[in-house]
């Protein structure tokens, strides 16, 4: 099975009690626990002052963790390809359009239903950002961080360019609740280039198998972590990142395959 | 620009859609004219419009082994891997590569929200009813996780939602996967059933037509939406000489605005020119384009005034969905099949539907099917949130 080497170039990360990548490292590293004067919403600078105050939850997540990780690695946003990833995009919007279907299906809104589809945060992100290159968004359900992560280190290295990732997962609402489970907003997004010198260096190598042990992580991030497998998988990572230490983890690309890491700085 | 690709052998193919279960079916309505759109029968409440419904969805259960991905949307992608003896080349795929060296890349807009819908409809004291208390039913991965254990595709497996770009996108992974030698084959394509959020989603946008749609005709009155399962099998060049080629693709985004078109058409050309660079094309070497042609006004103006600009009438260049109505996510991968049909059966379709043409693109249109030799052809998908895509086919000797 081949390798692809990425070089991560920029981070980005939000939750409720850590509202960028700086704060989130010292929570892995020990150094405090959760901020409780963090923010409950996602700034979401990156987008226009009227699209930021009626976007959905999943649209501010992931421009904010994109916005971050662009700023990091000092690239601009319009500069390069984008691909989002989510287990189950903006579940208030499906709960919603459910709720307006079973009901009054005459009366859904038509913003809502625009902005139920799931690249809507990679079109908002597009049209925000100017950005004309390709932008993609997908799932994996409990794989969509190893998926996602898998599809854009290969867009990386086969287009040659660096790649934005973004991860995120929103708050489930309503009677679909008890399908789709997850009871906190998510983001992390990293730049990914197949060149250059930034460090750390990701080694990524696809595996048969459905067993991928995480490490623990600190306790003020462990409801989090169990809450969906995406922020498990994505927080295992930048637990990995946070240490500037050589690291291995495994997380699933997919129901039986496994997406194993090895990280160099 | 993007570098040329190795071109890549479509070893199998097939499409279910309004037209009719399988290749030929599909062959026989495109080439006769036969449309498929009906008055609307399937939405929960009454809506007046047309639909391209599939027939025999409600007769062909899961087998019993799979019943647990019971609901609409997972038994049309099963009818359609059943197809064209689609699922027998995908099985000799994996005994040929192996099962984890066989990626699984599907494009759906809604999956099976439907599924979603009906519980809603049907909640027993604010709790879904319990034959429908299936996660793997209620998640945009339904109809990946479905095929990968259907096929046994252990490789990787993604679904790409980007709305009526999706299963076009599939394509472009799935190269770029096999270039880097992550996989020797992959299973591509694209599922979207008829739902309730599609029918009012677009009922609310005021972009449903009451009459069978008309792509292109200057009386256009927006879309007929339809569903479709469409699949096709990726393999190196070496394995099939003589099967049809993947030869390029393009991807792009508008950054103009969620639900309309780049006025100018801005993410489509990017998409075209790509599209053309990775097969190392000029326009003029193009026989054959299906384009989106949703019919609505802005899509199909801003659509024709790229064709009429770039293509001469040479170019043959045609809307199916006047025929099939628009499958949304399972647009890109079922106008992908029409263009490999075009090639291998030897006729552009017919754009059904349209009478009084868009001036601007009248001469590059083919308003009835046309008998004639087509060595490349295009596809163009384009989806909200300005995502596009453009795909180009083209048989084995011109690849």
């Amino acid at each position: 099975m081949s390798e692809l080497h990425v070089r991560i170039e920029g981070i980005g990360a939000w939750l409720r009690g850590a509202s960028d990548w700086n704060t989130l490292r010292a929570i892995l590293r020990g150094a405090h626990g959760l901020r409780e004067d963090a923010p409950l919403k996602p700034a979401a600078a990156a987008l226009p002052p009227a699209e930021r105050r009626r976007a959905p939850e999943a649209v501010l997540l992931a421009a904010e963790v994109a916005g971050q990780a662009c700023r990091h690695a000092n690239r601009e946003p319009s500069s390069i390809p984008c691909v989002f990833a989510s287990t189950h995009g903006e579940l208030s919007i499906t709960d919603y359009m459910c709720v307006t279907l079973a009901s009054a299906p005459c009366e859904l809104s038509p913003t809502k239903f625009h902005n139920s589809v799931h690249n809507a945060p990679a079109g908002y992100w597009t049209i925000a950002t100017d950005c004309e290159h390709a932008s993609n968004a997908v799932t994996g359900w409990h794989a969509s961080f190893g998926a996602g992560l898998l599809e854009a280190a290969t867009l990386a290295l086969a287009e040659n360019t660096p790649v934005l990732f973004a991860a995120y997962d929103t708050v489930s609402s309503g009677p679909l609740a008890e399908m789709t489970r997850t009871t906190q907003p998510f983001g992390a997004a990293l730049v990914l280039s197949p060149n250059g010198s930034a460090t750390p260096l990701i080694t990524l190598r696809l595996r048969a198998g459905t067993v991928s042990e995480l490490a623990a992580l600190p306790s003020a991030l462990s409801t989090l972590a169990n809450d969906n497998p995406l922020n498990a998988h994505a927080l295992a990572l930048l637990a990995a990142l946070a240490q500037d230490s050589p690291a291995r983890l495994t997380v699933p690309a997919a129901s039986g395959l496994l997406l194993d890491m090895e990280v160099l700085f | 620009m993007p570098a040329r690709i190795p071109s890549l052998a479509v070893t199998a193919y097939s499409a279910t859609s309004a037209l009719g279960h399988g290749v030929s079916a599909h062959v026989d309505a495109l080439r006769s004219g036969r449309g498929s759109l009906r008055a609307n029968d399937f939405s929960s409440a009454p809506l007046e419009c047309c639909i391209g419904r599939v027939e025999g969805i409600e007769d062909a259960p899961l087998p019993q082994s799979l019943a647990h991905w019971e609901c609409r949307n997972n038994r049309l992608a099963w009818l359609g891997l059943n197809q064209d003896e689609l699922f027998e080349a995908v099985s000799a795929a994996i005994e040929r590569h192996g099962a984890d060296r066989v990626a699984l890349v599907l494009g759906t807009s809604t999956a099976s929200i439907g599924a979603s819908e009906e519980a809603y409809r049907r909640l027993e004291d604010g709790h879904f009813p319990q034959d429908l208390r299936r996660p793997g039913i209620h998640t945009p991965h339904s109809l990946t996780a479905f095929i990968a254990k259907a096929t046994g595709i252990d490789g990787p497996a993604l679904t790409i939602s980007t709305a009526c770009s999706s299963s076009a996108k599939v394509f472009a992974s799935a190269e770029r996967m096999m270039r880097l030698g992550l996989v020797d084959a992959a299973l591509v394509g694209g599922v979207d059933t008829l739902c309730d959020s599609v029918l009012f989603g677009f009922n609310a946008l005021e972009l449903v037509s009451p009459e069978p749609c008309r792509p292109f005709d200057a009386r256009r009155r927006g879309i007929s939406i339809g569903e479709a399962a469409a699949f096709a099998l990726l393999e190196r060049a070496d394995i099939a000489p003589h099967s049809p080629r993947l030869i390029g693709y393009g991807e792009s985004s508008d950054a103009y605005h969620m639900s309309t078109p780049h006025p100018q058409g801005r993410g489509a050309r990017a998409a075209l020119d790509d599209a053309l660079a990775r097969a190392g094309l000029r326009e003029d070497q193009i026989d054959y384009i299906n384009l989106h042609g949703t019919a609505t006004l802005k899509n199909d103006e801003v659509e024709a005034a790229v064709v009429g600009e770039r293509f001469s009438p040479r170019v043959r260049a045609s809307s199916t969905k006047g025929f099939t109505g628009h499958t949304l996510g399972a647009a890109g991968g079922l106008e992908a099949v029409f263009g490999l049909i075009a090639i291998e059966h030897g006729f552009v379709p017919g754009n059904l539907g349209c009478t009084q043409p868009e001036s601007v693109c009248e001469r590059q249109l083919a308003l009835r099917s046309e008998e004639r030799e087509v060595r490349v052809a295009l596809s163009n998908s384009f989806g909200f949130g300005g995502n596009n895509a453009c795909l180009a086919f083209a048989r084995a000797d011109f690849a």
